[in-house]
């Protein structure tokens, strides 16, 4: 139950981090999510069952993904569709293509090399139970990603972006097309979500469509009660409360499972009314949290 | 360096809101110009503005940099020749990232690469600069500008402008919102970086004595035209009265509206 509790905290975390940024970086609120995360999944099984390299196609589940964010971000800019409206555009379109992609609904990887069948192949001879290698594997990648966006947002692009979310006549004035930003941050964003979608499918075993269908709530929770955690203005603390946001998310969910199972009449199609719920308090929050700062400030001078 | 030619733009064309902003703007201005500009509310000098920085492009009319048309180049192209203050103090920063991100964000204009060159060397750089605030400011390079008063903001501001070595500064009332203290130290270090690096200014604002007191050149603004443009002895001589009766002959208006026209503060 732990290790799964941690795995999945930092199997989703990866997407919750792609949320982060098109939410909180970039404020550009995207809903390319729900369409890039079963893309990365399709991209991976279609690749894996035709027996490509396992690295080749999770780049081209992050490039897939990439792609999907950038085609939300020009339909934003160039026909100034609202973001929202564009993001869920995008995503009903790769409802089509992620179909196209897998051929049909469902593809199973039961009996398919995948990264984490190798992971555990190589761990198993020293010990490890399945679920511990996962588990390690899950936080080994995320950390990879965490670093790589640590120093990312560190660079001169990555200040750049940064500001953007912040205050976009500031990019402006410096010279920087901030259509382009927007192409560069929700495409990264979106690439990080199908890297996301393609390591679920292996540890569920199958791609589905229907796999990313909300999937957005739990990365807006994730980096919601993260934002309970640390203050800070340092990358490296946003982005590991995002990680510890999304463990404690996926902890509660697993609580919600348990507590559905025992309450006769709750049914486990009610899990996703209770991620919402867990949105909404969390929201009330962060509001809440807001309200009393601007009460205690006296100005000061 | 910069020239506006017949320029014109109309807001809300073909409705009953339809409004000639800005009318037959002919201007030339030489590098190492500063220029005052007054002008009731609405007269058109923030519009001035937006169409030098391309925020607006004119109805008609050609703005031309060093002889290159760029009348209708984006406005973040043009910005890397060009610096802007606005009145509200946040516009120029961003309050949420750390006074070292922000300075390094406008330390060089135009695009930037995922490179890291927030170092050691440059902080050190970034500090010796802030010290010429003389606002302790050298001291919170990891403080959220966010955390910072009005006028720290808008010196800091002026200060990561000046950094980036634009051809030109645009400063629309860029003292307005603070209090008077702030004011007069943004504005006498406004003009001191401009003397430094010799900059070509526009300086908007609302007050007549400083429209006097600072730059080589100054303009008198009203319902969209330049109506009175004057440099040199002409200008050093000038005082508030002549200013006042100046713009009564221009007008022939009698009304005494000089409050709204030439508010001073
Ligand atoms: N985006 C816009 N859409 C419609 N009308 C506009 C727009 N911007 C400016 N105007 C109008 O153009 C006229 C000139 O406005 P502008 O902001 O240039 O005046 P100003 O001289 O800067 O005045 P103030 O001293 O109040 O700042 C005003 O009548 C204003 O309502
Ligand atoms: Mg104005």
């Amino acid at each position: 139950m732990f290790e799964s509790i941690i795995a999945e905290g930092c199997l989703y975390g990866i997407m919750a981090l792609g949320v982060f940024i098109t939410f909180r970086v970039l404020d550009f609120p995207d809903l390319t999510v729900d369409g890039s995360f079963p893309l990365g999944a399709a991209i991976m099984a279609a690749f894996l069952v035709k027996g490509y390299s396992l690295w080749l196609a999770l780049v081209l589940a992050f490039v897939g993904g990439t792609m999907a964010g950038m085609l939300t971000a020009v339909l934003h800019n160039e026909l100034k569709i609202p973001n929202l409206l564009a993001g869920i555009l995008t995503m009903i379109l790769l409802y089509s293509v992620n179909l196209r992609i897998l051929g049909t609904s469902n593809v199973s990887l039961l009996n398919v090399d995948t990264i984490l069948s190798r992971v555990f192949g190589f761990l198993k001879p020293i010990g490890f139970s399945r679920e511990m290698s996962y588990m390690l594997f899950f936080i080994l990648a995320i950390f990879i990603i965490k670093f790589i966006m640590d120093v990312f947002f560190r660079t001169d692009l990555g200040l750049t972006l940064g500001a953007l979310g912040n205050n976009q006549q500031m990019i402006i004035s410096q010279g920087v097309n901030p259509k382009l930003l927007k192409v560069i941050g929700v495409g990264f964003s979106n690439g990080l979500v199908a890297i996301s979608g393609a390591l679920t499918a292996q540890y569920q075993n199958f791609a589905d469509v229907g796999l990313g269908q909300g999937i957005i709530i739990a990365g807006l929770a994730s980096v919601m009660i993260g934002e309970f955690l640390f203050r800070s203005n340092r990358i490296g603390w946003l982005t590991l409360n995002v990680i510890l946001g999304s463990i404690i998310f996926h902890g509660v969910m697993y609580g919600a499972r348990l507590a559905i199972f025992e309450i006769p009449f709750l049914e486990s199609s009610d899990l996703k009314a209770v991620q919402v719920l867990l949105v909404i308090i969390c929201l009330a929050g962060v509001l809440a949290r807001e309200h009393q700062r601007k009460k205690g400030k006296e100005k000061p001078r | 360096m910069i020239s506006l030619k017949n320029i014109a733009i109309v807001f809300n064309k073909g409705t009953p809101d339809e409004n000639l902003a800005l009318n037959n703007i002919n201007l030339s201005i030489k590098e190492g110009d500063f220029i005052t500009i007054i002008g009731s509310n609405g007269a058109g000098k923030s519009t001035l503005f937006n169409i030098i920085s391309g925020s607006y492009f004119p109805t008609s009319g050609t703005v031309s940099i060093n002889n290159i048309d760029v009348t209708r180049h984006a406005e973040y192209k043009r910005a890397k020749y060009i610096g802007r203050i606005f009145q509200n103090p946040l516009m120029g920063t961003a309050g949420n990232m750390s006074l070292e991100d922000n300075m390094m964000i406008s330390y060089k204009k135009g695009f930037k690469w995922p490179i890291l060159s927030l170092n050691q060397k440059m902080r050190q750089f970034f500090q010796d600069e802030l010290k010429q605030l003389d606002m302790g400011l050298e001291n919170r390079l990891r403080d959220n500008v966010g955390l910072f008063s009005g006028g720290q903001r808008q010196a800091l501001t002026l200060l990561m402008m000046v950094l980036s070595q634009p051809a030109l500064i645009l400063l629309d009332e860029h003292t307005a919102a603070l209090d008077p203290k702030n004011a007069a130290l943004v504005l006498e270090l406004t003009s001191h970086f401009v003397k430094k690096y010799n900059l070509t200014t526009m300086m908007i604002t609302h007050n007549m004595n400083h429209a006097i007191e600072y730059g080589n050149r100054l303009f008198m603004m009203d319902k969209g035209e330049v109506i009175f443009d004057v440099q040199g002895e002409e200008k050093k001589a000038l005082t508030q009265a002549r200013l006042i009766e100046k713009f009564h002959e221009i007008r022939h208006s009698e009304f005494d509206n000089d409050k709204v026209l030439l508010s001073q503060d």
